[in-house]
């Protein structure tokens, strides 16, 4: 029997295997394909402090092995959040966590700060990294500075674990995350979309209504899994690894490079059930390999 | 329920640049409703990662067929049209809201362009007592393919731009606009031509549902990028349509 449980700083997850952010709906959308209780946590979409109509449509471009979206954080805000989705899935057998995101300082406070009363969400994700919202979003997460201040301002009144989302539109994002760390974030998750752009030659026009959007999907992976291990190696506090898994080798791989846990994304979209699929498939790999506990494999990459 | 399952290609008809699969699947079909659609899985195409929505054409519950009129516009759908006989294809079924099933008494148009004749014949199969009327338009007489089908279930009145079959001219100027009494109309295809649709709708003050095809990623509501403008701001074509009731749209 593989143990699997992994421990982050006051958040169990039964294993290592989330579903990202924007790509999960409110776990609800999967619940037909995906017996939730078989993964360690679920990133419910993007909440705001108010209600978000979002971009226009177009909102998506197919790429070679990925996609770019600039949905722009639609969502009907962090009180219909509390009031009416929150009670169907508070008592889903996972950890039902959610990503934050605000166009000011004290947007995101008071959005956390709402979160923080909900007994059933151990965690909240800060997305200081979404590239499709004008304000705020990506621009907090490309300075060390600005890092520091959101996320200072949000552990002055959020208590449970505090995971920051990077944004890997930047140049050193191990000074990035050591900066999120120092200012009390719990872990840091990373990567969020990269920032991409689509072109129809035939029209000469974006394909995209914001004509740039964020890159994710497989096509991303080696640059996830770059980051991963760079942060790993720089910081104290777990790394969540995101970017293109597909698979559960491929969750395996950033789990070498030093991520202690990981999100599934754009590849829900590709097929609906990969996320139990993939925690099922790390279990092989550890009966093959003869690892007794998942925690074994974390950052041992034999360099 | 949604399902996600493996069906086998076992017939095929092609036209140009149109395929009309016949799939079986191993598993007793989940229940469909005329409008719906499933995401078929594209394999061995490089320039296809996500899966292709594609409304159901038919449905045969006695042996746990669906077909899919696809046609063929970029790679993804042109990988999807070559498939042989024999293939196996993964699809995600079933999705979104089929159209509302007409009353009895209603009399009833279904006023399809294009590929987007394709979910209006299981619709039309769906509602048992109805004396079926299509409306079909083409470019011409080559876009109107199985036209024998729809016959077999209906009165079938056809438009073409060129006036190589049926009247010349849009679906919007056929003559059987002036003679029958309509009261509810269904409509699938091109954007240009629903939005003509829904204006005599509105004009002759008939009800009328509309299938949209924005472009998707999940197909099931999570991704929000296949999102219409409605009365109720954005919402995803994916869950809360295809079908829209014209009232709801900003048209």
């Amino acid at each position: 029997m593989v143990k699997t449980e992994i421990k982050l700083k006051g958040l169990t997850l039964k294993n290592p295997v989330m579903t990202a952010s924007g790509t999960f709906g409110y776990g609800e959308e999967y619940a037909d394909f995906v017996n939730l209780s078989e993964l360690g946590g679920i990133i419910v979409k993007g909440t705001t402090l108010h209600h978000r109509e979002g971009n226009p449509y177009p909102r998506m471009a197919e790429t070679a092995m990925g996609m770019l979206n600039c949905v722009g954080l639609q969502n009907k805000g962090v009180d219909y959040f509390v009031e009416t989705i929150y009670p169907r899935i508070r008592h889903f057998d996972t950890n039902v966590i959610v990503n934050v995101s605000g166009s000011n300082i004290d947007d995101y406070v008071a959005a956390a700060a709402k979160i923080d009363a909900l007994d059933d969400i151990p965690a909240i994700e800060l997305n200081v990294s979404c590239p499709n919202v004008k304000q705020g979003g990506m621009a907090f997460g490309v300075t060390c500075s600005g890092i520091e201040q959101v996320v200072k301002a949000v552990r002055d009144v959020y208590h449970k674990h505090l995971i920051v989302k990077l944004s890997p539109n930047v140049t050193n994002i191990a000074e990035i995350a050591l900066a999120a760390e120092d200012a009390g974030a719990d872990s840091v998750s990373l990567i969020n979309t990269l920032l991409g752009m689509a072109i129809d030659a035939e029209t000469r026009r974006p394909v995209l209504s914001m004509v740039t959007g964020g890159l994710s999907g497989a096509c991303v992976k080696p640059v996830a899994l770059r980051m991963v291990w760079q942060v790993a190696k720089e910081v104290k506090i777990p790394v969540i690894g995101l970017g293109g898994i597909s698979s559960a080798t491929d969750a395996i791989e950033f789990l070498l490079a030093g991520a202690s846990a990981i999100q599934i994304g754009t590849a829900n979209f590709i097929d609906p059930a990969i996320s139990a699929k993939v925690a099922k498939g790390i279990v092989e790999y550890c009966e093959r390999h003869g690892v007794e506990d998942v925690n074994e494999l974390i950052g041992s990459l034999t360099l | 329920m949604k399902r996600i399952s493996d069906f086998t290609v076992i017939a095929k008809q092609s036209w140009f640049r149109v395929a009309m699969l016949r799939l079986h699947c191993d598993e007793i079909l989940p229940e469909i409703r005329g409008g719906q659609f499933v995401q078929v899985r594209v394999e061995g195409c490089q320039k296809a990662y996500l899966r292709r929505p594609i409304s159901v054409h038919d449905v045969d519950y006695q042996h746990n067929t669906i077909d899919l009129l696809i046609q063929e516009k970029h790679e993804g759908t042109k990988t999807l049209c070559n498939l042989p006989v024999g293939a196996k294809v993964n699809i995600v079924l079933p999705l979104g809201n089929g159209f509302t099933m007409p009353d009895k008494n209603d009399n009833v148009l279904l006023v399809g362009g294009g590929i987007g004749i394709a979910p209006l014949l299981y619709f039309a199969k769906t509602c048992k007592d109805l004396t079926t009327k299509f409306l079909l338009g083409g470019r011409s007489e080559s876009d109107l393919m199985l036209l024998d089908r729809f016959r077999e279930i209906g009165d079938v009145f056809v438009t073409t731009d060129d006036g190589s079959m049926g009247e010349k001219g849009f679906v919007t100027q056929h003559s059987v606009w002036n003679t029958l009494k309509i009261n509810k109309i269904y409509t699938c295809g091109p954007i240009p031509m629903m939005k003509a649709v829904a204006k005599i709708a509105r004009e002759k003050d008939i009800w009328c549902e509309v299938s949209l095809e924005n472009q998707m990623a999940c197909g099931i509501g999570a991704c929000l990028c296949c999102v219409e403008n409605t009365t109720e701001g954005n919402v995803c074509v994916c869950k809360e349509g295809p079908v829209f009731n014209i009232e709801r749209l900003l048209w």
